[in-house]
């Protein structure tokens, strides 16, 4: 069966959608509103309203009590929020840094040493996989105060027991740890997959002409690999800023609030004071930050992209 | 690549050798204190005698119901996942390849970006108060539904990618022997992007299996998932050390199953978008 080249209807149909083909554009897209509308846009409407009231509970229902001064007068004094917005911010800042180095420098020695690549992808998909449940686990057993391993070697060097967790100056930098042997992995694959997709003739010309590896690194590799770098700063700075899972299990937050973080406090106030009123106000003022956030990445993305 | 010689050489096999430990020993670690007793986990012994105990008293226990737990895991990420694939991959087909005005899809990508980045919790208080009015407080459909609105932004990003690698010219050599957009879609595109399909299916299973926080505030004992049930393990006033190693040991297994069978379709998922 043969076409006639001179078949307008190609034309015709680009020009004009049959209506069948309609049903089935507007088809395809509807569901996945409907989700994002009901599940996500309405819900976020709903803390702006939600904001401006005290809400208690009866055996009736909820009930929605007027009260936006109030509200905005608890947050304007509010220094545990603003100290968790504070560790937050230490807690990105600490586990991404650390986790974009780790990674970037694992992707140069897996790629260079040449060996066992398979066997490290592997592993280093478990962590990212495993329930971060678990690895709260993992690590509350490791860092116990009495017999985890970790005061055990302390222990065998000669020092005492150490309150990884207990410790207000040091439990931060023990979620930290944790965030960084969960994570470490992600910014690996993301920049395996760019050092493998190097140019190989650039760099063995740059090594020909005397260049030391440090020199690679810093003229050819982080120039070459400048998107993917970027791409995986932000999305680790994105998931690092949502924290919850761990820090939970770890110290809930403590001891006292040296380790809690934005996500714990929204659960403390929307979870264990009830207070869902004042707790949506302190969403709408993180939903904000997030927005600031993303213009602001969003500006840098389209930098490094030209 | 840097190919490295002499004592880089020798620095990077130590490099190496370090992470690979670093990243095994909490695994073992816990693996091991799931097989212990509790007196020998308070004596942090290196040598026991291993046991069942922990998982007899986590899977048969009477004051366990992590069978249950696992159970309701089960349903919430096989349901959900389905879901997200089907409703994810109509509407990445829809902006990849339909002719939409350029704002339908900016506002549509744009949204599923900031709901993305939010921390979850700003929207688990207005979850809480929807669900309870319409009665679907505590219930799985409440947890399949908001693990369809979790998923759906990297379900929907992922299968974009794949679909755009799908040559627009088969599509349209389909159209010109007669087919209509729905049949061009299901006959030629569905097939070529099955890869992604698992890809993005792989990972929307995980990470419901593994999802805590909306699970934790919108279920109670009967409704509970798995990691709901292991943070009970370690939130009692009496923490269980080895019940919370066994259930942890548990709740990994869906992860190791799909290090080993899915390694491919995973490492192509969580590295697609920074690639390209």
């Amino acid at each position: 069966m043969s076409v006639p080249a001179t078949d307008p209807a190609p034309v015709i149909r680009r020009r004009r959608e049959r209506p069948a083909d309609r049903w089935f554009r507007w088809g395809t897209l509807a569901p996945a509103v409907v989700v994002l509308v009901v599940l996500t846009a309405w819900p976020i409407l709903n803390l702006l309203w939600m904001s401006l009231n005290t809400i208690e509970f009866s055996r009736a229902g909820a009930s929605f009590t007027f009260t936006p001064v109030e509200n905005f007068r608890r947050l304007a004094g509010d220094q545990l929020f603003r100290i968790s917005l504070w560790v937050t911010l230490l807690f990105v800042i600490a586990s991404v840094t650390i986790e974009m180095v780790l990674g970037f420098l694992l992707a140069l020695v897996v790629s260079g040493v040449g060996r066992g690549k398979g066997l490290i992808r592997t592993l280093m998909i478990l962590p990212i996989l495993v329930p971060p449940v678990a690895i709260g686990s993992m690590w509350k057993l490791m860092y116990n105060y009495d017999f985890g391993i970790l005061n055990q070697a302390a222990a065998l060097v000669g020092l005492g027991p150490i309150g990884w967790l207990s410790n207000t100056s040091l439990a931060l930098w023990s979620v930290v740890i944790v965030d960084v042997w969960h994570w470490t992995p992600l910014v690996f694959l993301i920049l395996f997959a760019g050092v493998e997709g190097l140019p190989r003739e650039v760099i063995e010309a740059a090594r020909v002409d005397g260049a030391t590896t440090g020199q690679i690194v810093r003229r050819i590799i982080i120039p070459l690999m400048a998107p993917a770098i970027a791409v995986a700063f932000v999305f680790r700075s994105i998931l690092a800023f949502k924290v919850f899972d761990q820090i939970f299990l770890l110290t809930s937050g403590g001891p006292g609030t040296a380790t809690e973080v934005v996500s714990l406090r929204l659960y403390h106030v929307f979870f264990k004071e009830n207070d869902l009123g004042y707790g949506a106000l302190l969403s709408v003022v993180v939903i904000l930050c997030v927005v600031a956030f993303l213009a602001s990445a969003g500006g840098l993305a389209r930098r490094v992209g030209k | 690549m840097i190919p490295l010689k002499g004592r880089e050489l020798a620095f990077g096999y130590a490099f190496l050798a370090a992470g690979v430990v670093a990243i095994m020993l909490p695994f073992l670690y816990i693996l091991a204190t799931s097989f212990k007793y509790e007196i020998a986990i308070m004596q942090g012994r290196f040598v026991f005698e291993p046991t069942l105990y922990n998982y007899g008293n986590v899977l048969f226990g009477r004051r366990s119901n992590f069978v249950g737990n696992i159970q309701n895991s089960l349903i919430v990420a096989a349901v959900s996942t389905v879901l997200v694939l089907v409703i994810g991959t109509l509407a990445a087909y829809s902006l990849a390849r339909l002719k939409w005005a350029a704002w339908i899809s900016a506002a549509f990508l744009g949204w599923t970006v900031v709901f993305n980045t939010v921390p979850i919790l700003t929207v688990v208080g207005p979850w809480y108060l929807m669900f309870q009015q319409i009665g679907l407080y505590n219930t799985l459909t409440a947890l399949v539904l908001t693990h369809v609105a979790i998923n759906l932004p990297m379900t929907v990003w992922l299968m974009m990618t794949f679909i755009r690698d799908v040559p627009p010219e088969l599509e349209e050599a389909a159209r010109v022997d007669g087919a209509g957009r729905a049949q061009a879609f299901r006959r030629v595109v569905l097939p070529l992007v099955v890869p992604g399909l698992i890809a993005a299916g792989v990972l929307a299973f995980v990470f419901s299996w593994n999802e805590f926080t909306v699970a934790l505030n919108l279920t109670s004992r009967t409704t509970a998932t798995v990691p709901v049930g292991i943070a009970q393990f370690a939130e009692q006033f009496e923490v269980q050390n080895g019940n919370m190693a066994a259930a942890s040991v548990l709740s990994t297994i869906p992860a190791l199953l799909l290090m080993i069978f899915g390694q491919r379709f995973v490492v192509q998922g969580l590295t697609m978008g920074a690639v390209k």
